[in-house]
């Protein structure tokens, strides 16, 4: 015992392992490790709990803008209002007040509302849209004039929140949106069985309003995948080749180091650099369009290329030595190695890291503020040159819009993105197991 | 010889060489035992002799099965292979040696009341020298001496020559007088022995010596006189 | 060099960056005879193996001096690509390094590589051929197109040597063939190569004394990247003449 580097006396290490103090020793050992496993499990949890969070409430704030009110009204395609040249021809119906023809119907349930401001007031409760709903109607089919139909048309955005609980009837009128009128009208419209709920479809077919029950996702959406396109085609090939390069063939300088510092470097400078550099390079001194996925994509590209460079080498590196050098003693060259053997081995990793350069660069604001992909486009973007904007942007819009219905749209947009998001690791993930192989 | 790196290695293989020395000292005492036993004559020292055989036959069984454990168990190279092969190759002979010794001791009976004390000396000078070369071979095999190993194999002539001249001694003196006849075939087996023992003490040099340097020992050796072809006229008839 | 050496070494030194690995090797390798290079780790041994096909070139800051000739033609020749020099010397690594590919196309890919087969048939008939001599057909046969990896450590090897033998090189190179398997699976490359004796010129590599003296007939011993001794297999393991061969094929520290 006295003696710890005598080795000789096995009875002398015995005694030794059997002490008081060793068991205590043993003992705190296996409490630290529980400790550990409970720091360990308590961080996740956490974590998880955060998700949740975060999910339950956008879901719950969110999953309302799924659904929208409305009303069927029975329409007389009064010939005065609508035809006011009388002749039927398109240029006549185009000039029709078809927002009298929603009124007029309105009148006929509710005959109490004469006045001018209730007539403002009731007609204000449909959507402006049921206006152009009606005028594409008759311009479809020109016979409906002097017929009467019933048409379902949406709520504006404020009935539309009453009826989904957002606006109350118990706070003071001068405190909401609705007059006390309103509110009885639509009480009478919904007992009357006037309205029901549906799946607003809308959303996902239309673009961007400053209506909120007619504002939709397809446009942001649309804008997103051009630009993710233009962001893929540039940066994956760049970037592979780029990390091929540099693993495989590049000489090991001082150039090489410098360069790859710098990539390391570029991967973390903040993001709206990057639009600075769209905006001075690609719009000032190039003259590229404003707005333009294209543009957008370019500026997106250049942010990716670095993680997916980093990434590239990365699995690259990974792949075994042994499976280089058996191809090479078959008499391989070096870029049939490279090819045949390296890139199909490395190729789940690049995909992951391209996936993970592709989630940023879709959930990236900033840079495309700055090449002005920030403005309220209406319609939906149909090329690579056309304006657009892309969904966290859209979010951004709608988050900062006053309207109480733009909330629920922020959280359901939000609710798209993730979607999208999921979607692309999904294929990532599918990919993967493609170029997956045991070696 | 620098150590191996298993240790339990040098001790197995020094066990080994140890139990071949033994073995060679047992043999070479057997050898002056019974050719004391002879020229005294002393029939309780042959009996000894005799016992004595069994040592170095167990002795023997030893080394080989050490030899066969080393190579099994070991799978020893170059030097270390030729020095368990010799163990076993110098242990046989050595088991012979021995067993010849016992030979010459178990004819003591018939030898006792031999009468003629010269060609008894003469025996016993032969077996002298077989007992010196038995010496200077086990002398070169515990001190790795090819060189000593080599001079013991040429000098085997010597008692080849010996033996082929007191063949002829023995060839006159059994036709003088046929009834010596009996004692005299004892008397040439004793020498044929102390012969055979020199020969084995050749093949323990050529052991010896392929053990020290690798190769065989196979230069054409000087071959003294032969007694395969000796032969005396009887005399003539009178 | 006499009539059947196969490859020449002349004053062959190694450099890795400012190190010299190899220190003027003079070897001539037998045609059609099994070679063993022996030594302890780092003598150099595998250095030496790996420059008869030049994949050394393939190490950053390797540099490789003097004179390696194979049926006299210089390797290091500008004419001389290192690709068709692999071609006509092929390799065998420590690990087996199956392609992630089937067990055919782990065969099929040098034929294809070096144009050696054109149609499909033919394709088979070398993958088929090659499978024979590695002595793996039998087992492979009815799942010659499951990955090569999905096969235990000896089979892969065999499946290195099918792939390595299939585009008929001259000489087969092995790197400690059979440091990663198991007695059984050792016996059969080893039975393998003596096999294969009779068609290439085979040099090995390995860490196994015994086993040197098991396949090969020659056996050249490296030391501290000094080729120490060099001669009949039989005559280094019974009575090498350098103390250095010796010590490290008795086993004792030297």
């Amino acid at each position: 015992m006295s003696d710890v580097s005598d080795f000789s006396e096995p009875s002398d290490a015995h005694s030794f392992r059997n002490t008081e103090a060793a068991d205590r020793r043993l003992r705190k050992r296996h409490a630290a490790e529980r400790r550990f496993r409970f720091y360990g499990a308590a961080a996740v949890s956490i974590a998880l709990l955060a998700l949740a969070a975060l999910i339950f409430d956008i879901v719950g704030k969110g999953h309302g803008a799924f659904q929208r009110h409305v009303l069927t009204l029975q329409i007389y395609f009064d010939p005065d209002v609508i035809d006011p040249r009388g002749d039927r021809s398109s240029q006549s119906l185009r000039m029709g007040n078809y927002t009298s023809l929603v009124r007029n119907s309105l009148t006929e349930i509710f005959s109490g509302a004469t006045g001018r401001s209730d007539r403002r007031s009731l007609g204000s409760l449909v959507s402006t849209g049921a206006a152009f709903q009606l005028q594409d109607m008759v311009m479809a089919d020109p016979s409906l004039v002097g017929e009467r139909r019933l048409v379902t048309v949406p709520f504006a955005d404020d009935a539309d929140m009453y009826y989904k609980g957002y606006i109350r009837a118990d706070t003071p009128e001068v405190d909401r949106r609705l007059l006390d009128t309103q509110i009885a009208w639509l009480d009478q419209l919904e007992r009357r069985g006037h309205t029901h709920s549906e799946f607003n479809a809308n959303f996902f077919t239309s673009g961007d309003s400053r209506e909120p029950e007619l504002a939709g996702i397809l446009g942001a959406l649309t804008g997103s995948i051009l630009t993710l396109c233009v962001t893929l085609l540039l940066s994956f090939p760049l970037g592979v080749a780029s990390a091929i390069y540099l693993e495989e063939f590049a000489p090991k300088n001082r150039w090489t180091d410098l360069i790859e510092v710098n990539i390391n470097n570029l991967a973390a400078v903040p993001s709206i650099v990057f639009g600075l550099l769209g905006l001075g390079m690609f719009l000032n001194v190039f003259g590229f369009p404003r707005s333009a996925p294209l543009i957008g994509g370019m500026v997106l590209a250049l942010m990716t290329l670095p993680t997916i460079i980093i990434a590239g080498r990365a699995a690259l590196k990974a792949v075994p030595p042994s499976i280089r050098e058996a191809a090479m003693s078959m008499g391989a060259s070096p870029l049939q190695v490279v090819l045949q053997h390296v890139l199909p081995l490395a190729m789940p990793g690049i995909l992951t890291g391209t996936i993970i350069g592709m989630a940023q660069a879709l959930g990236e604001t900033a840079p495309l503020l700055m090449i002005g992909m920030v403005a309220f486009i209406v319609d939906i973007p149909s090329a690579f040159t056309s304006p657009a904007t892309v969904l966290p942007v859209q979010i951004f819009l709608w988050s900062d819009s006053p309207e109480r219905a733009f909330v629920e749209k922020t959280s359901a947009a939000i609710m798209v993105l993730l979607l999208f998001l999921m979607a692309m690791n999904l294929a990532a993930v599918l990919l993967r197991q493609r170029f997956e192989r045991r070696w | 010889m620098s150590e191996h790196i298993v240790k339990s290695f040098d001790e197995e293989l020094e066990r080994l060489r140890g139990a071949v020395q033994e073995m060679g000292g047992l043999a070479a005492e057997q050898l002056e035992l019974s050719l004391r036993a002879l020229l005294e004559p002393d029939p309780e020292l042959a009996e000894q002799v005799v016992e004595a055989d069994s040592e170095i036959d167990a002795l023997e069984q030893r080394i080989s099965q050490d030899a066969i454990r080393l190579l099994a168990l070991r799978q020893p190279m170059a030097v270390d292979l030729r020095q368990a092969i010799a163990a076993i190759k110098i242990a046989f002979d050595l088991e012979r040696s021995g067993d010849l010794a016992k030979n010459i001791a178990l004819r003591l009976p018939v030898l006792k009341g031999f009468a003629n004390r010269g060609t008894l000396e003469t025996v016993a000078r032969m077996g002298e020298l077989a007992g010196w070369q038995l010496h200077d071979v086990l002398r070169a095999y515990s001190g790795t001496d090819p060189v000593l190993a080599r001079e013991v194999w040429l000098r085997d002539r010597q008692i080849d020559d010996l033996y082929e001249s007191n063949f002829r001694v023995y060839l006159t003196y059994m036709m003088e007088d046929p009834r010596t006849i009996s004692a005299y075939t004892h008397l040439h087996f004793v020498a044929k022995n102390i012969e055979r023992i020199g020969d084995h003490s050749t093949n323990i040099a050529r052991s010896v010596y392929y053990l020290a340097e690798g190769v065989p020992l196979d230069e054409p050796r000087p071959k003294g006189a032969d007694a395969k072809t000796a032969y005396v006229d009887p005399p003539a008839e009178t | 060099m006499s009539a059947d050496t196969k490859v020449e070494a002349r004053d062959v030194s190694v450099y890795y960056g400012k190190k010299q690995a190899l220190f003027n090797v003079d070897l001539d390798i037998d045609s059609r005879q099994v070679t063993s290079l022996i030594g302890p780790s780092g003598c150099g041994k595998s250095t030496f193996l790996r420059c008869v096909n030049r994949m050394n070139d393939t190490i950053e800051g390797c540099r490789v001096q003097g004179k390696i000739r194979l049926d006299g033609e210089d390797i290091h020749d500008r004419t001389l690509d290192p690709v068709k020099l692999r071609a006509r010397v092929g390799m065998v690594f420590q690990k087996p390094n199956p392609f992630p590919k089937s067990i055919y196309d782990n065969v099929a890919y040098g034929p294809r590589l070096h144009g050696l087969v054109s149609r499909k048939d033919e394709t088979e008939e070398l993958v088929r051929s090659s499978l024979q001599r590695a002595g793996l057909w039998q087992e492979v046969e009815d799942r010659i197109h499951e990955p090569g990896t999905s096969l235990s450590g000896g089979q892969q090897q065999r499946l290195c040597i099918a792939r390595a033998i299939a585009v008929r090189p001259e000489v087969i190179l092995m790197d400690e063939p059979c440091s990663a398997l198991d007695p059984i699976a050792t016996a059969r490359i080893e039975e393998l190569i003596d096999e294969l004796r009779e068609n290439f010129t085979i040099v090995i590599v390995t860490h196994s004394m015994q086993q040197a003296a098991r396949v090969s007939q020659r056996t050249a011993f490296f030391h501290l990247g000094i080729l120490v001794e060099e001669g009949d297999t039989e005559k280094i393991f019974t009575s090498p003449t350098d103390k250095r061969t010796q010590d490290y094929i008795t086993g004792r520290s030297g």
